[in-house]
């Protein structure tokens, strides 16, 4: 018996540059995600984690290779559409970037409300900030006026609007302190098993990658190198790093 | 010469706001000789205002006060602008966050390195070279005649930053600033700039304060943590010690690192 997995990519390249400066950020990458799974992604600045993210998550559609979502197949050169488009969902590293400075949160929120047929928006909006632990009156302000870890929460919540079953997590925490990381990394855990979503996590940090996944592959220099199930993580993060 | 190294004592740091005078640090106490003292916080705990004071880098409108605030003997509080310029770099060196931004992309390496020693007074511009290649050389950037003509851009990051320690270190400082010295590099490279660094600590006999807010990280390279939390000093302990923390703030700091061993479970937050 053989589930179909959340994320099957077999042979996946991305590059950059033109014709004469070509830059391979990742070369002949497979992954195989199942879901309710935790899977880390990690490896140095640069190894093109985050790039095979971004092409998970539709942003970049410049590369080659096979891509399942869901057993759905995912066509390169095309953005994510219909029923996967809102099944998967992405947390980028720095919530005040990804949060419009200008817009109050009621509004970063409602919007993707709005746009996925939500009648009673304001009500909507505030079981969405409920959900990540934060209270009504945050609707009101600006992302300035927020802490960092207030600002993911909204970023999450944002993310969640949608129902996704599969969410994107790039370096989540890493701008964050580390006790209010590890409010951040509660909220996760309680996330997916109240919702059983399956994650794909980013991250260059030891301690979140043992402390959070399932499994994971480490890439290098736009490979991947290695591929770790649970015991595998435990070994090579075990005390001391 | 009575004393050596940095000494604190009752330091206080206030900035004026419309509402009056605010207290960003509160009654700190601490010395810095030689080896590595670790000052840590969370954001706003008080540590980069207390970094930025030990190298007279406030604003202005920041009011200093402290009943000791001395350097090897010579008191902190009351040096002229002109008399600062000649403290930092030469005796205290600053380590600016992240290396790669510090360096100036239109200027070489060797340029940027010599610059300090420019700065405090060696004069023959032969001497200048030679010392930024031997520095370069301990840096571990082995290839030093190409570096030192190279520009940033050319480097790699971690190129970039062993450079960037180079050029803070070849005027010998006896007490190194580092604030937030790895928090825009990766796990691997956060190591290996520790690790230089503290090496360089010893063999140079520097003091290194260091500034950060990831405990655990700065734990397995000082030999004391001071704890900052809203301006004061919580807890002062020998970084071995931090399993028996006395501070409860200081455990659930400690505690709250996810690790390998805190898989499935829940991490300890604080009550806010």
């Amino acid at each position: 018996m053989t589930r179909t997995p959340a994320v099957e990519i077999n042979g996946l390249n991305v590059s950059f540059g033109g014709t004469d400066k070509r830059f391979t950020a990742v070369r002949d990458a497979s992954l195989r995600v199942e879901e309710g799974k935790t899977f880390g992604l990690i490896g140095p600045s640069g190894c093109g984690k985050t790039t095979v993210l971004r092409a998970l998550a539709g942003l970049n559609t410049r590369w080659h290779g096979s891509m399942r979502l869901f057993g759905e197949p995912v066509q390169p050169g095309q953005k994510l559409s219909g029923n996967i488009r809102s099944r998967v969902q992405m947390v980028f590293q720095d919530p005040y970037a990804s949060l419009h400075p200008r817009h109050k949160i009621g509004r970063s929120l409602g919007e993707p409300l709005a746009i996925h047929g939500a009648s009673d928006i304001d009500g909507e909006v505030i079981a969405a900030l409920a959900q990540v632990g934060l209270t009504p009156d945050m609707a009101g302000r600006y992302p300035h006026q927020l802490s960092g870890g207030q600002r993911q929460r909204v970023a999450i919540a944002r993310a969640l609007i949608p129902r996704p079953d599969l969410l994107l997590l790039d370096e989540p925490t890493s701008a964050l302190d580390v006790s209010v990381q590890a409010g951040i990394l509660n909220l996760l855990s309680d996330l997916k098993q109240q919702r059983g979503m399956t994650f794909v996590l980013v991250s260059h940090d030891p301690g979140v990658v043992g402390h959070m996944c399932d499994e994971a592959a480490v890439m290098a220099a736009g490979e991947v190198v290695a591929r770790l199930d649970r015991d595998g993580i435990d070994a090579r993060y075990a005390a001391g790093t | 010469m009575a004393e050596h190294g940095l000494n604190i004592r009752n330091l206080t740091i206030t900035a004026p706001s419309a509402s009056g005078e605010i207290g960003i640090v509160h009654n700190l106490s601490f010395s810095v000789g030689r080896g590595i003292v670790a000052l840590v916080g969370e954001s706003g705990s008080g540590k980069s205002t207390t970094a930025r004071a030990v190298l007279g880098l406030n604003p202005e409108q920041f009011r200093v006060t402290a009943d000791r605030f001395s350097f090897d003997g010579e008191d902190l509080l009351d040096l002229s602008e002109k008399r600062w310029r000649s403290v930092r770099g030469r005796m205290i060196a600053l380590m600016p966050q992240d290396p790669k931004t510090a360096l100036n992309p239109s200027h070489t390496i060797g340029r940027q390195v010599e610059e300090t020693l420019l700065l405090h007074g060696t004069s023959s511009r032969s001497d200048r070279r030679l010392q930024a290649l031997d520095m370069l050389r301990r840096v571990g950037l082995t290839d030093a005649e190409r570096v030192h003509a190279s520009y940033p851009a050319q480097m790699s990051g971690g190129m970039a930053q062993r450079a960037m320690i180079a050029a803070m270190l070849v005027s010998r400082p006896k007490l190194l600033v580092a604030d937030e010295p790895t928090s825009a590099l990766d796990r691997e490279a956060q190591a290996v700039v520790l690790s230089l660094l503290s090496e360089f600590s010893r063999d140079l006999g520097m003091g290194l304060l260091l500034i950060s807010h990831d405990l655990a990280l700065v734990s397995r390279f000082a030999e004391r943590v001071i704890v900052m939390r809203a301006g004061r000093i919580e807890e002062e302990l020998a970084a071995t010690a931090l399993d028996d923390a006395r501070s409860t703030y200081t455990q659930s700091l400690w505690r709250a690192r996810p690790s390998a061993e805190t898989y499935g479970q829940r991490l300890p937050v604080m009550d806010e």
